[in-house]
């Protein structure tokens, strides 16, 4: 087990250097039209402002860093040459607009985006594991069609659609909307919970859905093994057939799927976060790309890719973990 | 499949079994997947409607009638009008012929994308391999709408932009799936034996290994399609997919019209009730498709990617 978490740490560093690239090329390679549309921009709102300093080229692509030869840029948005001061020392960037370092208003949002996130799986589990077992265990029953239709309804409605009727005919019927000031978790920490639940669950759905079908086949799958027709013949309790025998290896590969999905269900919080106007990360994503202000944009995508990286880690240890079949070379 | 004649020259075995998979599964998907044909109907009706958008939508796509703003459904307008007073109808009409455009080709280039890095990276092997996977790696690191935003906003909207974006972004992903086919098949006996007459390695992928992984490359295609569809949707509501005013089912639920959702409900209902029904349909087309080509990938994942299993389900 030790040498198959060292193996996986070896292979995840290719990986992050791999990701660290991509995210660089992506604000390096802006297309240099780009730099001229920042430039008329950046014109119109200091010229609104009543500003005397104009913003020049030089300063744009100073700014960006985009002055020097290419591995220099790199090396210094990396933070492994001189200045050291970049990525390894926690300074993604200086936004372009509010000039102060990315890292503050994404410090401040992160935990908003996490808390939707984690709301979000916790409820398309709640709801996703009771009816799949179901599902399963009355299979071909009224009871099995309607946890289907729920769960095919789950993937194919569109989450977007599904927030907006949610506000708009909450609004117009039940003459309730939701709050579009974000109530923070100490000061409030109820109102802070209800104005979570609707957005998580609207979040949850396709992680909700996909989970039901995949716990449905598994259960359906492992409830014709030997073991638990002994089990039966034993004379246990259907409830001890079903959580203690069958349910505990039927959700190995639920396990996994929940941890490919978790980029999915992340994604999705840019979606939510914009119809629900809840202060988080991809709101603040969606802010940045209207207003081109590339460092952000590249930061969020720096954290986010290795957020995924480490769940991919956890999820791949905990499966070998779960399954002592694996064998961890 | 049906047992060839030995005498035929491979070419026509060849074309005799591609035929076959697609007629093979047709018949299939009639005899066994009730719900898969009720997809393929959805599926055929939206395009239909598409293909005959100009016979079949009332008005033009952005006719303009400012005395009918903010209609609710009548006889003269079927789903009623927005804020401009264009009938809504008539654009999820022409919304239609978008979605198709996506769908098709964004489908066929994440196929195209995933056959190729799949078939090279699997057949290859070695350190070809390693270094094309650790890069598949890094991209499937990064939240898929995420990534899309982000270079559709260095890209700038458009139709060509999404389906460059979506059909490459996805491609990449899907990758794996061929690749892991064609690892399967290149130690049988039949490579072996091309490699031995002297056939090229190009040879040997085209006229060896790709007709043996077209089952997955199919699949593919097939779940492919909805889930185009709907990434467009939120890059358009999102306002990073198609601009306005061409009609776009996503575009269609935000923008300038959100405001007036409170005065006129049903322009938030029906360009969504297009989308999911069409979502719906080639999600259950899509799966009845990979049920019956490819039975080691059933039921799981819907539209969003594969799940790795050892036993086929019986």
């Amino acid at each position: 087990m030790r040498a198959y978490i060292f193996r996986r740490l070896i292979l995840m560093i290719p990986t992050l250097f791999l990701v660290t690239v991509m995210v660089f090329a992506l604000i390096r390679f802006i297309p240099g039209n780009v730099i001229d549309l920042m430039m008329s921009e950046f014109a119109m709102v200091s010229v609104l402002a009543g500003a005397g300093e104009q913003v020049t080229e030089e300063f744009l692509k100073h700014s960006l860093g985009l002055d020097v030869p290419i591995h220099i840029q790199y090396g210094r948005w990396l933070g492994v040459i001189p200045p050291f001061d970049g990525v390894f020392q926690g300074n993604l960037g200086t936004s372009l607009w509010a000039n102060e370092p990315v890292m503050w208003e994404i410090r401040s949002r992160l935990p908003v985006s996490f808390e939707l996130g984690v709301v979000a799986i916790i409820t398309a589990l709640l709801l996703a594991l009771p009816i799949g077992t179901y599902s399963a265990i009355r299979q071909d029953t009224l009871g099995d069609y309607g946890g289907r239709t729920v769960a095919i309804l789950a993937i194919s409605l569109p989450n977007f659609w599904v927030g907006t009727l949610v506000i708009v005919y909450a609004s117009i019927y039940l003459h309730w909307a939701p709050s579009m000031e974000y109530l923070p978790l100490v000061r409030d920490p109820l109102g802070n919970l209800v104005q979570f639940v609707i957005p998580g669950i609207i979040m949850g759905m396709v992680l909700s859905g996909t989970t039901m079908r995949m716990t449905r086949t598994m259960m359906l799958e492992v409830l014709r093994q030997d073991y638990i027709r002994t089990a039966w013949s034993k004379g246990l309790r259907e409830r001890t057939v079903i959580l203690r025998h069958a349910m505990k290896n039927a959700l190995i590969p639920v396990v996994s799927m929940i941890g490919l999905l978790i980029p999915i269900v992340i994604a999705g919080s840019v979606v939510i976060e914009t119809i629900f106007a809840l202060p988080g990360i991809g709101l603040l994503l969606i802010t940045a790309l209207r207003q081109r202000d590339y460092p952000y944009i590249s930061a969020i995508n720096l954290i986010l890719a290795c957020g995924v990286l480490v769940i991919n880690l956890v999820v791949d240890l905990s499966y070998a973990w779960l399954d002592p079949r694996i064998q961890y070379r | 499949m049906t047992e060839e004649p030995r005498e035929e020259s491979t070419e026509v075995q060849e074309e005799r079994k591609s035929r076959g998979l697609l007629a093979d599964l047709f018949i299939r998907l009639i005899k066994e997947k009730p719900l898969g044909v009720v997809g393929a109907v959805i599926v055929l009706i939206v395009l239909l409607v598409a293909i005959f958008a100009d016979f079949v939508a009332p008005y033009g796509m952005n006719e303009i009638h400012l005395w009918d703003r903010l209609g609710a459904p009548s006889a003269q307008y079927w789903l009623g009008t927005d804020n401009l007073g264009r009938c809504l109808f008539s654009r999820i009409v022409y919304g239609a012929r978008i979605s198709l455009y996506v769908g098709l080709g964004g489908s066929a280039l994440t196929t195209m994308t995933a056959a190729f890095i799949g078939l090279i990276s699997g057949f290859f092997g070695g350190k070809t391999d390693m270094s094309m996977q650790r890069f598949v790696d890094a991209w499937m690191c990064f939240p898929p709408l995420v990534i899309y935003l982000s270079v559709m906003s260095l890209l700038g909207p458009g139709l060509g932009q999404v389906i460059l974006v979506l059909g490459l972004a996805r491609g990449i992903r899907q990758s794996r799936v061929v690749r892991g086919a064609v690892i399967g098949i290149k130690e049988n006996v039949y490579v072996e034996a091309a490699r031995a007459i002297g056939a090229s390695n190009t040879k040997i992928l085209g006229r060896h290994i790709l007709p043996n992984v077209m089952a997955p490359i199919i699949t593919i295609f097939a779940v492919s399609c909805g889930y185009m569809i709907l990434s467009e949707a939120m890059l358009s509501f999102l306002g990073f997919g198609i601009p306005p005013p061409t009609p776009s089912w996503g575009g269609m639920l935000s923008g300038s019209g959100r405001a007036y959702m409170y005065e006129a409900p049903w322009m938030a209902l029906w360009p969504g009730v297009a989308l999911a029904s069409v979502v719906y349909g080639l999600n259950v087309l899509g799966d009845a498709v990979r049920d019956i080509l490819d039975p080691r990938l059933r039921g799981g994942l819907g539209r969003y990617g594969r799940v790795k299993r050892k036993r086929p389900t019986k």
